[in-house]
């Protein structure tokens, strides 16, 4: 059987879900038996190519965010929202209380230690939403897997699930929102 | 002893008269899921979680009184879905980011969750902008959080001998209210060692300086199920005190 290819990102996270995955330690030399990573921040690739299992780390807080997400959505057989962040928004969805002004205002002019304040305009950098959201509300998700971050057992178990053919769940002490 | 009984789930349950199904129940050790519900305070009615069947008819078990013969559902995968549902609704109607609240993990909603196996909000997200009143030297109250069980109001009146709560406006513009010249914390009569300020089972009212005493991992809903804990919280005394 060939391995089912696994595409990941983080889009509004800290690439803690990532590191929570590798914090499977060992056991991802098993894992690998059976799956291979194509774009993902673990081997650096940095295009997106048809695959059987999208893990999405992260909300949606700019304009590249949702072009990326559209891209796995739009090449991943079953796409899992990974984490606090994509499922609710998370940490950065704390920016919703306040305008994005105030946010750019409050970072690049009347911060504490502020040195030449500018708010950035570079072209090259991502437009900013106005509000953050969770990536459910942009595309179709399959599965949730909570948690900030989902401990590595959590990833073992649900792969271990779509491997063998059987529709995931989490057991009692694996789903925590913190 | 009443001979009288109700049938949960196909259990014979004992009951005195005046007592609800929720009331029979707990009594029984049988946990029906509710978070507006604390035995001792008048019954509220208003989460709905405690929806359950009676012959066919669907009904909150905080208030309804049981009746000699009812035949009730309660632990069924169809209330348990509506249940999650309504979870989620109650979710996504505030700010409910568990990472940044520091009652992760002693959050009666979010153990609630845990409970019924809920893994995404399924809603648009309102991300609510209400006021925040920090004025309170030793409390804080983050109605972002607010989920209108009325617990507060209620420990107020009812326990404290006090007013200090209520609820005010309608829909989305429903929100809680201090009573004090000033609508501020710092203005009314609430103490720290008041039930109210420690009754509220989201992040709503929350406790100044003792947020991280006991670290996430070994707080009372990581230890426990929301069913465990509030079985074996049925004396209002059990309400935990930050000295303690």
């Amino acid at each position: 059987m060939s391995k089912l290819r696994v595409g990941t990102t983080s889009l509004a996270g800290c690439f803690g879900c990532h590191m929570s995955f590798l914090d499977m330690d060992e056991r991802i030399v098993g894992l690998l038996e059976h799956i291979e990573f194509t774009r993902s921040p673990i081997n650096d690739i940095k295009h997106c190519e048809p695959c059987d299992i999208g893990l999405i780390e992260g909300g949606l807080c700019n304009a590249d965010n949702v072009h990326v997400l559209q891209e796995f959505r739009e090449n991943c057989k079953i796409l899992i929202a990974v984490g606090a962040c994509a499922i609710n928004g998370g940490v950065p969805a704390m920016r919703n209380h306040f305008t994005l002004k105030q946010c750019l205002e409050e970072a690049f002019i009347d911060g504490i230690g502020v040195d030449n304040p500018h708010i950035p305009n570079d072209v090259e950098i991502p437009l900013l939403l106005s509000k953050v959201h969770p990536i459910h509300e942009v595309v179709k998700v399959d599965y949730y897997l909570p948690g900030c971050p989902p401990p590595a057992d959590a990833f073992v178990k649900i792969l271990t699930d779509l491997l063998e053919g059987r529709e995931p769940s989490l057991p009692n002490e694996m789903l925590h929102y913190d | 002893m009443s001979n009288k009984t109700i049938t949960i789930d196909d259990i014979e349950v004992p009951f005195e008269e005046g007592q609800t199904i929720m009331d029979a129940a707990l009594a029984a050790e049988i946990y029906i899921p509710h978070l507006c519900h604390k035995p001792g305070l008048s019954p509220h009615g208003s989460c709905k979680l405690c929806t359950v069947d009676v012959d066919g008819r669907a009904v909150s078990a905080c208030t309804l009184p049981a009746a000699e013969g009812q035949r009730i559902d309660n632990n069924t995968p169809a209330l348990n879905e509506v249940r999650k549902t309504i979870t989620q609704m109650l979710f996504i109607e505030g700010n409910h980011l568990c990472p940044s609240c520091e009652k992760s993990g002693d959050c009666t909603l979010q153990a609630m969750a845990y409970h019924l196996g809920m893994l995404d909000g399924h809603f648009p997200q309102f991300y609510p902008q209400r006021e925040l009143d920090a004025s309170h030297p030793t409390l804080v109250l983050d109605r972002d959080r607010c989920i209108l069980c009325e617990l507060c109001v209620r420990a107020s009146r009812e326990y404290d001998g006090k007013d200090v709560f209520a609820i005010s406006g309608r829909n989305t513009n429903r929100q809680l209210i201090v009573n004090s010249a000033t609508g501020r914390l710092a203005d009314s009569d609430i103490e720290t060692d008041d039930m109210a300020a420690h009754i509220c089972p989201v992040g709503a009212i929350l406790i100044k300086d003792h947020g991280y005493e006991i670290p996430i991992g070994r707080r009372t809903f990581d230890l426990h199920s929301v069913a465990e804990s509030d079985l074996g919280e049925i004396k209002l005394s059990n309400v935990r005190h930050h000295d303690e």
